[in-house]
């Protein structure tokens, strides 16, 4: 099974939202924490580790592009 | 085990420990001014080394084995034997020693703070001869080996035998052996260093090595008590008694238990190993302060492995060749395992019935199998000592989930345990067949409860070495009696003449049909299997696990 980045949602934004209130309120360190089990939770039900490894390789190179862009602002 | 950076004796170790002194003899090859010639001279008379020349002496061998001390006894170091290494020893003849004299246990437990988190059986199953494991002292382990050793005269077994120099031909050997009347050189065909972490022998033959070293140091005591523990292993995750770090528990014979505390990295071990220090933090834990040291050391642990594992004549197994923490008995016990793998290949070798060429097949499956349990140590260290604080937090989160889920509960890594390596080898012929389940070419033989035809209970273990421990056809009854090339033994199910399977296990946990046949190596891992095999077929099979193709 390949990682799908088709939209998956009926509504996507309730999706986005869900997890956008969940870290309300919280500070730094207990979104953190949010993050980190939330992560690991939806890790074991995707239950898949080419998908996990997939996702991981897109999360990381999202940020290696912001990376490039803020670089390439500043210059 | 791991390597030791600052092991020392506390200073109130106990003087009872069991501890064996052996006397040095002057033997005759120091004699003579020429090294005189050996097939094998195997270095470090440890578990590993021990076992590796029973094994070659059994095979008909003669075996030089030097160690530079004159003594077993000291402390503390491995101490759970898997159910793979008293299989081995039941081939070596000191398997029921071991297991008589250790403590059996299969069942650990997590906890985490004071709650227990959940526990695991290695050994769910009725039917194996050997259980999970035993924890045994290594020097009693150390003692019974000798005692086999001295009853095969084809060993000769040198104490306060130093190796000092190493020359490398292309045929052999020549090692500088200094002893208490002075030095002699002696020569083998083959040598095997079995000298241990700080392996003299790989220096020599210029391999340093670098690996991963953990800065978390580990407060290592056996303490001699007598407490109504189960015999478990107990792992906890930040314990009230221990606050923030992990610990450990374990019943050794004769009312001993270790246990073993994480410590800052920037514990003083000149501080942390003093007795009165030790002594308040075990309290804490068992609490009461009735017991009594008999070892503590202090330990960081290093993961790594030599790049090559045989350096010409020269081949390295155990601790010499790879280390890592001791979190899953990965290491005496791997150690074991590379002794068995490296036994039956020399053996073929120095007989000329193999090319020098299968000896290489010991460092693609015992590196692989190093790689393995290297990769399964660091995790669990990590797990216990997290490198970042991310790497914390996804550990609380591991931890907090596994109280509620079954997922959370499979991440949380107190060390797993060893297991036999699965060999992708050249070795190995492919599955033909179509197989739903049993064990695939280059697994370990599992176990199974056997009838002989006299209806006396007995298991598929000990029929392999009843068969002498060479390659030997599993063959499951078809009628006919199954045809095998020469020197080939055969272990025959259900056949009129041969075992019975009353329960079954047997033809379960091998998939087997009438004519399913199993060709085992040597040291019990499958070669090949068939649905329904010719004489051709399993003498294919043969040549390429004895490294003919």
């Amino acid at each position: 099974m390949a990682l799908s980045t088709s939209s998956n949602f009926a509504k996507p934004d309730d999706a986005f939202r869900a997890v956008v209130e969940a870290h309300r309120g919280l500070s730094e360190t207990e979104s953190a924490d949010l993050d980190a089990a939330l992560v690991l939770i939806l890790a074991n039900h995707i239950g898949d580790i080419g998908v996990l490894r997939e996702a991981i390789a897109l999360a990381k190179r999202r940020m290696i592009e912001t990376g490039q862009q803020q670089q390439q602002q500043q210059q | 085990m791991a390597q030791r950076e600052t092991a020392q004796t506390a200073g109130q170790a106990n003087a009872s420990q069991a501890k064996v002194q052996f006397g040095y003899r002057r033997h005759p090859d120091q004699d003579y001014g020429a090294p005189v010639e050996h097939p094998v001279v195997v270095v470090g008379a440890g578990p590993v080394g021990l076992s590796l020349a029973i094994d070659l002496a059994q095979r008909g061998q003669k075996v030089v084995l030097l160690d530079d001390a004159d003594r077993i006894g000291d402390g503390s170091r491995a101490i759970c034997f898997s159910k793979r290494a008293l299989e081995y020893w039941d081939r070596l003849g000191v398997g029921d020693r071991m297991v008589e004299k250790g403590a059996v246990w299969s069942v650990g437990r997590i906890f985490h703070g004071a709650s227990e988190l959940y526990q695991f059986n290695l050994l769910p199953e009725p039917g194996h001869k050997r259980p999970a494991f035993i924890n045994l002292q290594q020097f009693h382990a150390e003692a019974y080996l000798v005692d086999r050793v001295n009853e095969l005269p084809a060993i000769s077994l040198r104490w306060r035998n130093k190796v000092t120099a190493l020359e490398s031909r292309n045929d052999g050997v020549v090692l500088t052996v200094e002893t208490p009347d002075g030095s002699y050189r002696l020569s083998g065909q083959y040598v095997v260093a079995c000298d241990g972490a700080r392996s003299s022998l790989r220096r020599m033959v210029g391999a340093e090595f670098a690996g991963q070293v953990f800065e978390d140091q580990f407060l290592i005591a056996d303490v001699k008590m007598t407490a109504a523990f189960p015999t478990e292993r107990w792992f906890w995750f930040d314990p009230p008694f221990h606050a923030g770090r992990s610990a450990l528990l374990h019943k050794q014979p004769d009312d001993v238990w270790r246990i073993d505390l994480q410590l800052s990295r920037y514990a003083d071990p000149g501080v942390e190993k003093q007795p009165e220090n030790v002594r308040p933090r075990i309290a804490r834990m068992l609490g009461h302060d009735e017991f009594e040291f008999e070892w503590i050391s202090l330990y960081k642990f290093q993961c790594r492995r030599m790049e090559r594992f045989i350096h010409g004549r020269v081949i390295f197994a155990g601790d010499s060749a790879h280390q890592v923490s001791p979190f899953g008995a990965r290491g005496a016990n791997s150690g074991l395992e590379d002794a068995e793998n490296l036994a039956w290949k020399l053996d073929r070798v120095l007989r000329g019935q193999s090319p020098e060429s299968l000896i290489e097949s010991y460092h693609v499956e015992r590196s692989a199998a190093a790689d393995e349990n290297i990769r399964e140590s660091t995790r669990a260290t990590d797990f216990m000592a997290p490198n970042s604080h991310q790497e914390a937090r996804l550990r609380k989160a591991v931890l907090s989930l596994a109280k509620e889920t079954e997922f959370g509960k499979r991440m949380v890594n107190g060390g797993r345990l060893s297991v036999p390596s699965v060999y992708d080898t050249p070795l190995s012929s492919a599955d033909s067949d179509t197989w739903r389940s049993g064990p695939c070419p280059g697994s370990s033989m599992p176990d199974a409860p056997l009838a002989t035809s006299h209806g006396e209970a007995t298991f598929l273990t000990d029929a392999f070495n009843v068969q002498g421990k060479r390659f030997t056809l599993l063959s499951f009854a078809n009628g006919g009696a199954a045809e095998v090339p020469d020197d080939v033994g055969v272990v025959s199910i259900g056949a009129t003449a041969g075992l019975a399977d009353p329960q079954g296990l047997a033809r379960q946990r091998y998939d087997a049909e009438p004519g399913t046949s199993y060709l085992l190596r040597p040291d019990g891992y499958i070669a090949a299997r068939f649905r329904h095999p010719t004489r051709d077929m399993i003498a294919a099979a043969l040549a390429r696990a004895a490294g003919h193709d």
